[in-house]
């Protein structure tokens, strides 16, 4: 591993490279081949956990890409989410193929997510936050009253997705599909991010009158950043529905979208990465507290029932300290480590 | 048309209740700035404690109200200083995380100490309606409705005349300036909170003593915010307005929409459908101070 102490590049192409460096390449080449053949060491439990991830993953990418990268703060995600899987599941039974019904969950959530965006023309900050906790809320009792199409509180069934006959039915076969899905909508965002877009994305976050004043259309970047974090929100819920094989309009209540807060609180906004690190941290939280309150209650079994009582406080305290004392989320941490060990000794 | 009437009165009830807690909410708001996501926890807190004071410890309902208060008034204060003071100056994003992280840990406390069954408060009030204007109207009711007015006449009295209610709004308007007056901004924070809880709690303690109280209570915190846009985040008057029309036209929408419609639960999102039309062509609500900006 040899570093380069300073900035050497001579092209702009250069520069905006997504793997900069041959170890990040080779690293990252090994990280993936790790990633898929660690399912087969793993039982089934934990293969579904890596699905969720998996899933997770999108979702926080997708919700970063607005909130992070461009400040329109979101409290409709989960319902966006449930958008896509309901979108999936309505196109599924109607005989689609899957390669179809994924894309076109994707392009119905973003033209919903397009129109809870239009008042983001007007509002900012708290007032967009609150347009937004109405859209989840809306959203929902659509979920829950067009009885024709989401099949009301009954749900709706799935079929496992197939590719040219090929029947994803297991969990195995999912981490497969839900690990391309995810790798592509990362490395879309990661591509977006460093165009004219994404840059106008984060223009529009850092001062709203300073991005309009140097030529960036306010209202058409807003809505283009709601439509894509949505259509990548629809591509997650798609394949949520497809997962879960069954879907019922409480899986995508406010719970949800402030998850997906979460994660992209707890993993650094703004940065892609982050959201990936706070996908895998929201979605490991819970398992892990199951865990704890399994093994502790051999031992006092009031803990475990209390334990279990307490994930949600549990959720909402790490949140709180994640806020008050890492504020700027594991992106961050991520990043320190690194630049510790690439001065290691010499750490000054 | 009695069955309309009705459904008014009751609206007026329940909208009475949103304006305590859209209170609270603006109180918060016009002093700090925060937009406080665990006000429906508040509530349900200040429920719970009266009602362990009334009915598992036995103190007389008065003796409880008031002890509900000044625990309010603690938690308050706790609030401000472990979880808002460190968050001064963070994004809007981080504020609203960590109000909505502090009302599920609300909540799970709620749930770790109580349970998530209803729970009944003993009658406080007589129990036969009062008749006003030919219909039926419960004494509790009443007693709902005037005790919101009568604070919302106290704190407005307290914000126009009072040296410290002066003080929170000169801070509210302008930090610095206040600060460099002489006011103690932390002060001013902390007290914030503390008359938000205290508030907050009251209108737990009356839904309590009309429809118990269970785990699900912290949701009348997501109705504080058709309320106090409508009226305006920063303006008390609008507040209260604001509260009482929600309460009103919630009830009449789902009342007409089972009618002529035949669609159930529409009450949950009819206040969020009027927000989003009133976002659209009022921004800053009825009574709210306006930003201007221009390019």
């Amino acid at each position: 591993m040899h570093g380069q102490c300073g900035l050497f590049f001579r092209t702009y192409a250069g520069e905006a490279q997504l793997f900069p460096g041959r170890f990040l390449k080779i690293s990252m080449l090994l990280f993936f081949a790790a990633l898929c053949l660690a399912p087969w060491a793993m039982n089934k439990y934990l293969v579904s956990i890596l699905c969720l991830i998996n899933i997770s993953v999108i979702g926080a990418v997708s919700l970063n890409l607005l909130t992070g990268s461009c400040g329109q703060i979101s409290l409709g995600h989960g319902a966006f989410f449930g958008v896509g899987a309901y979108s999936a599941a309505y196109l599924a039974n109607l005989g689609l193929p899957f390669l179809l019904v994924l894309p076109g969950a994707g392009a119905i959530t973003a033209l919903t997510g397009m129109v809870f965006g239009l008042p983001s023309l007007r509002l900012k900050g708290i007032y967009l936050a609150i347009a937004t906790l109405a859209a989840q809320l809306i959203l929902e009792y659509v979920f829950l009253h067009w009885d024709a199409v989401t099949g009301g509180s009954g749900g709706m069934a799935l079929d496992p997705p197939s590719i040219f006959g090929f029947a994803f039915d297991s969990d195995l076969k999912m981490f497969y599909l839900t690990l391309a899905v995810a790798v592509l909508c990362v490395l879309a965002v990661r591509n977006v991010m460093r165009t004219r877009l994404g840059r106008a994305f984060v223009a529009i976050r850092d001062y709203h009158l300073s991005a309009e004043i140097v030529g960036v259309d306010l209202f058409a970047y807003k809505l283009r950043a709601f439509g894509l974090s949505s259509f990548l929100a629809g591509v997650g819920g798609a394949l949520w529905g497809s997962y879960t094989m069954y879907i019922t309009p409480e899986q995508f209540g406010i719970g949800l979208s402030v998850s997906y807060l979460a994660m992209i609180i707890i993993g650094g906004l703004g940065s892609v990465i982050g959201g990936v690190f706070g996908a895998v941290f929201i979605t490991i939280l819970p398992e892990l507290l199951n865990f704890i309150a399994q093994h502790a209650g051999a031992a006092f079994t009031d803990l475990s029932g209390a334990l279990l009582a307490m994930k949600e406080g549990v959720f909402g305290l790490v949140l709180v300290l994640f806020l008050i004392f890492e504020p700027e989320g594991l992106a961050n941490r991520w990043r320190l480590v690194k630049s510790y060990w690439k001065l290691y000794p010499f750490a000054h | 048309m009695d069955y309309y009437l009705q459904l008014l009165v009751s609206g007026l009830v329940i909208g009475s209740i949103y304006s305590l807690v859209a209170l609270g909410f603006v109180i918060i708001y016009k002093a700090t700035k925060v937009v406080n996501f665990a006000q429906g926890e508040l509530v349900m807190v200040g429920a719970y404690i009266c009602f362990s004071l009334t009915v598992q410890a036995k103190l007389p309902f008065l003796a409880a109200f008031f002890l509900t208060l000044a625990f309010s008034f603690i938690l308050g204060i706790a609030i401000e200083r472990l979880i808002l003071r460190p968050m001064i100056g963070e994004p809007i994003i981080s504020v609203i995380m960590v109000t909505i992280g502090l009302s599920s840990v609300l909540k799970s406390l709620v749930q770790l100490f109580w349970g998530t069954q209803i729970q009944v408060f003993p009658p406080v009030l007589p129990q036969e309606p009062v008749m006003i204007a030919g219909l039926p109207v419960a004494p509790v009711y009443l007693a709902a409705f005037a005790l919101s007015i009568i604070l919302f006449l106290i704190f407005s009295a307290f914000f126009k005349y009072s040296r410290l209610g002066i003080a929170m709004r000169a801070t509210a308007f302008d930090q610095q300036a206040a600060a460099s007056m002489g006011i103690g901004i932390k002060n001013i924070f902390a007290l914030s909170w503390c008359i938000a809880a205290m508030v907050s709690s009251i209108g737990g303690v009356i839904l309590g003593n009309i429809n118990g109280i269970n785990a699900q209570l912290g949701h009348l915190g997501l109705k504080v915010f058709p309320a106090v846009i409508l009226g305006g985040l920063d303006s008390l008057l609008g507040a209260a307005l604001g509260g009482l029309i929600i309460g009103v036209l919630e009830n009449v929408c789902d009342g007409a929409a089972k009618e002529f419609l035949g669609l159930g639960g529409f009450k949950d999102v009819a206040a969020f459908l009027f927000l989003v039309i009133i976002l659209m062509i009022k921004p800053y609500g009825l009574f709210g101070a306006r930003e201007i900006e221009r390019v």
